[in-house]
């Protein structure tokens, strides 16, 4: 038992996709970044919240992060939205400062802490409405140099007509942004819709074997996912003991 | 011609480019920005189309980033990664679209300043080159050259507190600000003195009158964007 507590104790240093954080160079984390990546209704969150109660119960510590909810500019980005029309690149870089700010003040700390990390969405689902709005992908993967490679990533793939009836049930009626309006894709926002989930998850599929993307059918019903995710996530933290 | 010419021609004939980029450099207090409003003034009376833009204005951005040096929470990534953000908004919103209809930009900073700034904060060199890889080089750049006790008398003249992150504060170099002020706008100063020569900056002697200064700035400006401009006359077309 001893032992066990011992060896799980081990720090690693931070591994970059790209430049890093330079000043960052020499920190040592005991933590585990997990991250869920796919489209809105495709079950993120209640995927989350399930693991993080199967985490919690195996007596870890576990955090939640997501995109837009830094402390210093998530707020600016709504407000911008509603306010300003922003252009695809000032965008593009405006999620990659809020994504910064929740990786250096939320994320880091919290790894160092030895916290496990349950990530709502990462850099892949801002690199792939990048490429979809045709901002150059060397660029947008150099943009992301200073993210932090996750021990894990789970992509939850689902038909854009699943997601369709998903929305609906949800919501009663289409997202702006998430119809990929802005793209001019079609006149008809159900059509928009479906093409731009399309485009986006051809993006994934694009991604997924240089980021290590685990694409999981999310077409599937709620629990058996989780089993799925679950299996993959033990397997995962054990082996590292 | 260099490759990096080479391909910053394609670049400007492929989107039609035909106004031309002019842009002032130099630390607070160089007297850089007097001499970019002599300059566009000067334009302006000569009926010359022309926009001048200014680092750190955009209306959709600057009220994020007065936020976070208010609370002091910027971090040198975060810091850099929204004066980014401010300036791909200034330069998808006017700089770009006004280059192609054949404005005079006038930039009282551009990407050489947060090449400067962002490396004395630690970020990595390439990373922050590459996040401005999209921007057009400048058709001139003056970089105004003024020992940093000029400045930091300059800047104090006019307001007796120091701010910040100008004085380099989040860097942890010195507890007294004024101290810390002048070894950071120092570093600055190194930074862009290594990129006189790469980056084609014409040096401006900033300890000079503002009057000599502005004529030399007219000077080159007619040099070096007059006799290109009518060489371009007529036979450019924006296209798409």
């Amino acid at each position: 038992m001893d032992n066990k507590k011992l060896k799980s104790d081990t720090t690693n240093k931070i591994n970059y996709y790209g430049h890093g954080i330079p000043y960052f160079r020499n920190i040592e984390i005991k933590g585990k970044l997990i991250v869920i990546e796919g489209p809105d209704s495709s079950g993120r969150s209640t995927q989350i919240s399930l693991l993080n109660s199967h985490l919690e119960a195996n007596g870890h510590a576990v955090l939640n992060t997501g995109l837009k909810r830094s402390e210093l500019i998530s707020e600016g980005i709504l407000d911008a939205k509603e306010h300003h029309l922003l252009r695809r690149r000032t965008m593009s870089l405006f999620y990659a400062a809020d994504f910064a700010d929740q990786l250096e003040n939320k994320i880091i700390p919290a790894l160092k802490a030895g916290y496990i990390i349950l990530a709502d969405r990462y850099i892949y689902t801002l690199m792939a409405r990048d490429a979809v709005r045709r901002i150059n992908q060397r660029w947008s993967h150099n943009l992301y140099g200073f993210a932090m490679k996750p021990g894990l990533v789970f992509y939850l793939d689902v038909e854009p007509r699943e997601l369709l009836r998903r929305v609906f049930e949800k919501n009663m009626t289409l997202d702006y942004y998430e119809s990929g309006e802005d793209l001019g894709l079609s006149d008809d926002l159900l059509e928009s819709f479906l093409l731009y989930q399309q485009k986006i998850k051809q993006q994934f599929i694009r991604m997924q074997k240089s980021y290590g993307i685990i694409p999981i059918d999310g077409n599937r019903s709620i629990e058996s996912i989780n089993i799925d995710l679950q299996k993959k996530i033990d397997q995962f933290l054990s082996k590292d003991k | 011609m260099t490759i990096q010419q080479t391909q910053q021609k394609i670049k400007e004939n492929r989107f039609g480019i035909t106004g031309k980029l002019i842009v002032v450099e130099g630390i607070d207090g160089s007297g850089k920005s007097t001499q970019i409003r002599l300059l566009e003034k000067w334009l302006r009376y000569r009926n010359i189309r022309v926009f001048l833009t200014e680092w750190n204005s955009s209306e959709a951005i600057k009220d994020v980033t007065a936020r976070g040096k208010k609370k002091e929470k910027l971090t040198p990534t975060t810091f850099s990664l929204l004066h980014a953000t401010d300036f791909a908004d200034r330069y998808e919103r006017n700089i770009f679209p006004l280059l192609r209809a054949g404005y005079i930009v006038l930039a009282d900073r551009y990407i050489y300043t947060a090449y400067a700034r962002d490396m004395v904060r630690g970020c990595s060199p390439l990373w922050v080159r590459k996040v401005y890889g999209y921007a057009l080089k400048p058709d001139l750049v003056f970089y105004f050259r003024v020992p940093v006790d000029v400045a930091a008398e300059r800047i104090l003249s006019g307001r007796p507190k120091l701010k910040y992150y100008e004085a380099g504060m989040d860097l942890d170099i010195s507890n007294d600000i004024y101290e810390s002020y002048r070894i950071f706008q120092s570093r600055i100063i190194e930074q862009y003195e290594k990129m006189v020569k790469n980056e084609n900056f014409v040096v401006i002697d900033g300890t000079y009158d503002i009057e000599q200064q502005q004529k030399l700035v007219r000077e080159k400006f007619d040099e070096i964007v007059m006799k290109n401009k009518s060489d371009n006359n007529g036979q450019q077309k924006i296209e798409e």
